[in-house]
């Protein structure tokens, strides 16, 4: 039974990992964009939630209310003042500015909160659980995050193919240039794109500081969290992400249940595993 | 067939440090076809490219209806009423036949051309609509290429090498629709390598050699000496 559990429990967090993947994937999709700071940008999301909901002594939910729009703007300014500049035929500028961004972002948090892990407090919903026949134990939060989660990689399914937006991120990631021919005006189309991954990255965050205690230096490795999830389950594919997602923590939970220290490592292996098997992930998107 | 519409006036264009293009002055009136003729590397699609917005480096101006479109953006300029068809079709693979018409809308100019009209004058695109662009035949292809920029109602339409690449059968009946395509006063530039269908379907001609032109008059009134020494140059 306490393997049943982990497991279920390893499926729930696999859609937070959905999220920090989705952000991601979607830029890197529309504009080969591939961003070293997500990580970090989920990281400043889960403070500025936690500066909102203390501050206007206001539930972590609530906050996105605050968070989801200075994000999502933050992301669509982002990306016209600096990051359009950087996208061109070579794929080191992006690289480098997103880093260099990841830097100013783990420091800036530094001054700003110092190093101390810090928490979001949820209420009662962070412990109460539901109780299924057999003993297992699934945590209303947990759950409430999974399909949320779900419900939001629909949405971004929706946006992108049954929408007009959709459509012009689509044709645009196929050819800027006819796009443009076609009077999208690119710039535009992917400062929009980017507010859209950012307010993935603000739910994400806000779902991060409730779940785990997080600190400044905590980006990084929900950028791995998110890239592997978005490597097993296929580029372009949003559903595989998810998918991606839950395979990751599903793993990590074995892992964790094997050896407390097995957690993060049998993540790993299993991303390599997939990587070595199927280099394009599980659910590669077959187009021309 | 009176007023300019579109003016080059002595127009440079560069890839880089790379002139393309030398002092091309090229004039379109309202209602009126013209083509370019000229051997590969002439400058054809240079040329569509600067009209287009689509070159960074353009010295002296382009004039749409009296009015500098030089500095404009290709976005802009496309929503200024310029459509192009591009060299090798080139509809998005990872959209619907449907959807590249409907790229090709999003414009929003007001005019005769809707999703309905396009598949009346192209009914094997009705059939095909929700079918991935990539699976068309090449002569398919380019019916969707060509209604995709009908799609915006554009004042001038660019055809970049329409009969490249598909079967002579196919180019005949695409060149039976363009009339019925360059209809309401439109108006359109054609790049062609076949020179007989150039001046078969255009008022007036200009032959570039080497980034100039080396010729230009009515299509009428040119003789094939006259156009195969400009073509060649010799």
């Amino acid at each position: 039974m306490d393997w049943i559990n982990s497991i279920i429990q390893g499926i729930l967090v696999g859609g937070l990992y959905a999220l920090f993947a989705a952000g991601l994937s979607l830029i890197f999709g529309v504009m080969r964009l591939v961003n070293i700071a997500h990580g970090d940008l989920i990281i400043l999301s889960a403070f500025l939630g936690l500066t909102v909901s203390s501050s206007l002594n206001l539930h972590p939910f609530a906050s996105l209310i605050v968070v989801l729009p200075i994000m999502g703007f933050f992301g669509y300014l982002l990306q016209r003042g600096i990051l359009n500049k950087t996208l061109g035929n070579d794929i080191l500028p992006p690289l480098l500015v997103t880093f260099g961004l990841s830097v100013i972002i783990q420091n800036g948090l530094m001054e700003l909160y110092t190093a101390d892990p810090q928490k979001m407090n949820a209420g009662n919903i962070e412990v109460a659980s539901l109780s299924l026949p057999g003993g297992l134990n699934i945590g209303w939060f947990p759950l409430l995050m999974f399909i949320i989660s779900i419900i939001i990689i629909g949405i971004l399914q929706f946006i992108f193919y049954k929408t007009a937006l959709g459509r012009a991120f689509r044709a645009t990631s196929d050819d800027q240039e006819i796009a443009q021919l076609m009077g999208l005006n690119k710039n535009h189309i992917y400062g929009l794109a980017m507010a859209i991954s950012m307010i993935v990255v603000a739910i994400a965050g806000i779902f991060l500081g409730i779940r785990t205690s997080f600190d400044p230096a905590a980006g990084p490795s929900r950028l791995i969290f998110g890239f592997e999830a978005v490597i097993i389950g296929g580029l372009g594919n949003l559903w595989g992400t998810l998918i991606g997602g839950i395979i990751l923590g599903v793993s990590q939970n074995i892992g964790a249940k094997i050896n407390p220290g097995w957690q993060l490592l049998a993540g790993h292996i299993a991303f390599l595993v997939v990587l070595a098997i199927r280099p394009k992930g599980l659910f590669h998107r077959v187009d021309g | 067939m009176h007023k300019k519409i579109l003016e080059t006036k002595n127009l440079n264009a560069f890839y880089g440090d790379f002139q393309a293009l030398f002092e091309v002055s090229i004039d379109l009136f309202e209602g009126e076809i013209i083509s370019i003729i000229g051997a590969n590397g002439a400058g054809k699609s240079t040329f569509m490219k600067a009209v287009t917005g689509l070159l960074a480096k353009v010295e002296n101006d382009i004039n749409l209806k009296g009015r500098s479109i030089k500095n404009l953006r290709a976005d802009e300029i496309a929503r200024k009423g310029i459509a192009m068809v591009p060299e090798g079709r080139k509809l998005f693979p990872s959209l619907s036949v449907e959807e590249n018409l409907l790229i090709g809308g999003q414009i929003n100019r007001i005019g005769p051309w809707n999703l309905t009209s396009i598949y009346k004058l192209f009914p094997d695109l009705y059939e095909k609509k929700n079918m991935p662009s990539n699976l068309l035949s090449g002569g398919q292809q380019q019916m969707a290429a060509i209604g995709r920029a009908l799609m915006s109602n554009p004042e001038i339409i660019l055809f970049d090498e329409i009969s490249l690449g598909l079967a002579p059968i196919i180019i005949k009946k695409i060149y039976q629709n363009l009339p019925d395509v360059i209809k309401d006063g439109m108006s359109a530039i054609v790049v062609e390598q076949d020179i007989s269908k150039a001046i078969e379907i255009s008022n007036r001609v200009y032959c570039l050699q080497e980034g100039k032109i080396a010729l230009s008059g009515h299509s009428n009134k040119l003789t094939r000496e006259e156009i195969s020494k400009a073509y060649f140059g010799m």
